[in-house]
C-alpha cells in the first residue's frame, strides 16, 4: 500500500502517519502540508506543498499512490481564521480531489476526514444522527457550510469515480492530552462554561480512537459515510463533574453571540459552532462503524476521564520535554545517509 | 491490503441492536439525558404525593402494558401543565409486575426554552422526532408515551373537556408500524379538571415565548401557586393493545391504513372517556 497523507502538520495527519509507519504492509508514506510536521516521523517523506492540484497530481502519479487520506479539513474555528478555513475546506478539497481523479490515476481509495459539524445543532434535531440523515436546516455558521460544501465535492467525486473507494468519516468532538481544540481550551478553564438554562448532550472521541478510526479506514474497504464517536452521550453537567470542575453559566440564553464577543478579550473563545453546541448539543449513532468491525478503545465517559487526567498532569509536564521541531537537513540525513544504521535492516 | 474481502452490505437490524452502547454502571444519566437522581427525587416527593393522596389514582387494565419489548402508549392529553404523563408513568411503576421507565415524547419547543431544556429530558422527555421514537421502540425496546393531540389537547378550554382533538397526521401509527410494536391506548380521567384552562392571553404568550399562556383557576393571579393542581379524582384505564404487525410488509406506505388505524385508536379512547365520565358521580370523589 502506498499512502499519501494530506495535512501532515495537523495533529491528525501526523499521528496517522506515525501509526502507519508501524504497519509493514504500508510501503510508502508521503505527507504533504504547507507547514512543517509537528511530530517526529521515521520513514514518512514530507513534501512541503500547498494545495495546488497540478503539483499534488504529479506527486500522486510519480509515487503511484493508491490511498489518499485527507486529514487536513479545518473543523474548529480555533485552528484558522474563517477565510483561511474556507480556502482550505472548500478550495483545498476541490484541488485534492482533482489530483486524485481521472482515468489514469493510480488512486484506489480516498479517506476523507470530516466532522459532525456537518449535521449542525438545531432545536429539532434527532437525538442520534445516523449517516443517512440530512441536516434539518441550512448551515448557520461559516464553518458548517464549508464542511457541507466540502462533503458535497467528495460525494461528487465518488459518483464520477466508481472504481475508487471513498470513505467519509464524520468525527464528533475529540479530546485528548495532545489535542488543542475549542473544547479542550474551554475545559482547561477553572470552570466549565455553559449556557444558562441548558444542559446539552455531548459525545466525545479520544485522540487515540481518532487515529485508530482513520487507520481502520485505510486498512479496510469502507465505501460511504461513517460517524465516528465514542459510545455514550453525556450531559454537559456530567462532563463537568467528571472533570471535577463546577459548571458556570457564562453565556446567557438570549444575546449569547454578544456575550461570546465580550468574553473574547478575556481569552475565552466561544466560536459560533461551539455556542450552538452549548445550547442544543448533539448525539451521533456510531453503530455503522462498529458494525463494520471497528471497536472503540474509549467511551465518551472514559475519554473525558482520560482528558481530566491529562489536564491535571499538564502543568507538571510543561517544560519537561522540548517540543519537536522539524529540521529538513536533519531529517534528510536520517533518511538517506548511508552512515545511518536503520533498525531492522542491518 | 486491497485483496481483503469486501465487507458485507448493510447489516440486519438485529446486529445493530446488539451494537447499542453498553450501559456504564457509574453513570446516572442515560444517553437520552435522563437523570436517575432528578427523576428519583421528583418521583419520591411530588409524584408520590400526587399519585396516592392528591389525585388518588385508580388504575385499570395494567396487564395490557407488555412486560417486555417496545410498546407505544397513546393517551388523551389535558391540563395547562398536563399531569397525565407523570401519572401514567407512575401507574406503571406502582402497579405493573415488571415496572419499566416510560419515555415521553415532547415538542421540540422544550429543547429550546432555557430552564425547561435542562429539566424536561432529565425527567424522561424525548423530543418527538420520528427517529427518536423509532430508536426507543425498535432498537432499545422501550415504552414510549405519545399524546397525538399534542398541544391542541393541553391548550383546549374547559368547555371542550374530554372531547379529543385531531390525532395529528397519524405519525404515531407509522412509528409503531415501522418498529412492529403494539399500540396501547390509554384513557385518563381527571386531568381535565386538575388544571382547567378558561382563556388564553395572547400578548403574554408572545412576551414569554411559551407555547401558550393560560388563565386557570390559580394562574396567573396567584403566581407560582398557579402550578398547583386541583384535587380531581384520577382514573387511568389501559386498553387492549393493538398489534401493528398484522398488516403485512411495509403497511406504513398505505396512507389510508395509517389514517384508519389512527382514527380507530382515537375512537377507542373517546368511547372509554365517555364511559368513564358517565359512571363518575363526583369530579373530586370519583
Amino acid at each position: 500500500m502506498r499512502v499519501l497523507v494530506t495535512g501532515l502538520s495537523s495533529f491528525w495527519g501526523g499521528r496517522l502517519a506515525q501509526a502507519l509507519e508501524r504497519d509493514r504492509s504500508v510501503e510508502t508514506i508521503i505527507g504533504v502540508s504547507p507547514e512543517d510536521p509537528t511530530c517526529e516521523l521515521e520513514r514518512t517523506e514530507f513534501v512541503r506543498v500547498g494545495l495546488q492540484h497540478a503539483l499534488l497530481r504529479r506527486i500522486v502519479q510519480a509515487a503511484e499512490i493508491d490511498t489518499v487520506v485527507d486529514a487536513r479539513l479545518v473543523v474548529d474555528s480555533l485552528q484558522a481564521s474563517p477565510r483561511v478555513a474556507h480556502e482550505a475546506n472548500v478550495i483545498g478539497t476541490m484541488n485534492i480531489l482533482a489530483a486524485c481523479g481521472g482515468p489514469d490515476s493510480p488512486v484506489r481509495k480516498v479517506v476523507f476526514k470530516s466532522s459532525a459539524h456537518y449535521y449542525g445543532c438545531e432545536q429539532d434535531d434527532p437525538a442520534f444522527f445516523t449517516e443517512t440523515m440530512r441536516r434539518p436546516h441550512p448551515p448557520r455558521t461559516r464553518l458548517e457550510s464549508d464542511i457541507v460544501e466540502a462533503e458535497k465535492a467528495v460525494d461528487g467525486f465518488a459518483e464520477r469515480n466508481p472504481a475508487v473507494t471513498v470513505t467519509v468519516l464524520r468525527f464528533c468532538n475529540a479530546l485528548g492530552p495532545d489535542l488543542r481544540t475549542s473544547h479542550t481550551e474551554l475545559f482547561a478553564l477553572p470552570v466549565v462554561p455553559c449556557m444558562l438554562g441548558f444542559d446539552p448532550r455531548y459525545q466525545f472521541i479520544h485522540e487515540e480512537d481518532l487515529v485508530g478510526v482513520l487507520r481502520f479506514a485505510v486498512e479496510h474497504e469502507l465505501p460511504g459515510v461513517y460517524n465516528a464517536a465514542g459510545d455514550g452521550v453525556l450531559a454537559l453537567s456530567e462532563v463537568a463533574s467528571l472533570l471535577g470542575k463546577p459548571p458556570a453559566p457564562i453565556l446567557p440564553p438570549w444575546g449569547s453571540s454578544l456575550a461570546a464577543a465580550g468574553l473574547r478579550p478575556l481569552g475565552i473563545r466561544v466560536p459560533d459552532e461551539v455556542r450552538h453546541q452549548l445550547r442544543y448539543g448533539r448525539g451521533l449513532d456510531n453503530r455503522k462503524l462498529k458494525a463494520a468491525g471497528y471497536s472503540y478503545a474509549f467511551t465518551s465517559r472514559e475519554t473525558v476521564l482520560k482528558h481530566a487526567e491529562g489536564l491535571r498532569a499538564r502543568s507538571l509536564r510543561r517544560g519537561e520535554a522540548e517540543p519537536y521541531r522539524y529540521e529538513r537537513e536533519v531529517e534528510d540525513f536520517l533518511r538517506w545517509s548511508p552512515s545511518v544504521r536503520r533498525k531492522g535492516t542491518v | 491490503m486491497s485483496g481483503r474481502p469486501a465487507l458485507p452490505a448493510a447489516p440486519a437490524t438485529d446486529d445493530l441492536r446488539e451494537l447499542l452502547p453498553a450501559i456504564e454502571p457509574d453513570r446516572q444519566v442515560t444517553d437520552w439525558g435522563r437523570s436517575e437522581r432528578v427523576e428519583g427525587l421528583l418521583d419520591a416527593t411530588v409524584y408520590e404525593f400526587l399519585y396516592h393522596y392528591w389525585f388518588r389514582c385508580e388504575v385499570e387494565g395494567i396487564e395490557n402494558v407488555p412486560a417486555t419489548g417496545g410498546a407505544l402508549l397513546v393517551s388523551n392529553h389535558a391540563g395547562a401543565l398536563p399531569p397525565d404523563a407523570p401519572m401514567i408513568a407512575k401507574a406503571i411503576k406502582e402497579e405493573h409486575p415488571r415496572p419499566r421507565p416510560v419515555h415521553l415524547t415532547v415538542e421540540h419547543f422544550f429543547k429550546g426554552y432555557p430552564g425547561l431544556a435542562m429539566l424536561v429530558n432529565k425527567i424522561g422527555g424525548v423530543p418527538a422526532h420520528p427517529a427518536n421514537v423509532h430508536r426507543l421502540l425498535d432498537d432499545e425496546q422501550q415504552l414510549v408515551l405519545v399524546f397525538p393531540e399534542g398541544r391542541k389537547g393541553s391548550e383546549k378550554l374547559y368547555k371542550d373537556r374530554y372531547r379529543l382533538r385531531r390525532f395529528g397526521r397519524g405519525g404515531f401509527v407509522e412509528a409503531a408500524m415501522r418498529a412492529r410494536t403494539p399500540i396501547v391506548p390509554i384513557a385518563v380521567l381527571g386531568a381535565e379538571e386538575a388544571m382547567p384552562i378558561f382563556a388564553h392571553v395572547g400578548l403574554l404568550q408572545r412576551l414569554t415565548k411559551l407555547i401558550y399562556f393560560p388563565v386557570t383557576p390559580l394562574f396567573p393571579h396567584f403566581g407560582l401557586l398557579g402550578t398547583a393542581y386541583l384535587p380531581a379524582k384520577f382514573r387511568i384505564r389501559f386498553l387492549e393493545p393493538i398489534p401493528t404487525d398484522q398488516w403485512g410488509e411495509r403497511p406504513w406506505d398505505d396512507n389510508g391504513l395509517v389514517q384508519t388505524v389512527a382514527e380507530d385508536v382515537r375512537a377507542r379512547i373517546q368511547d372509554e372517556l365517555i364511559d368513564l365520565v358517565s359512571h363518575r358521580r363526583s369530579v373530586w370523589l370519583g
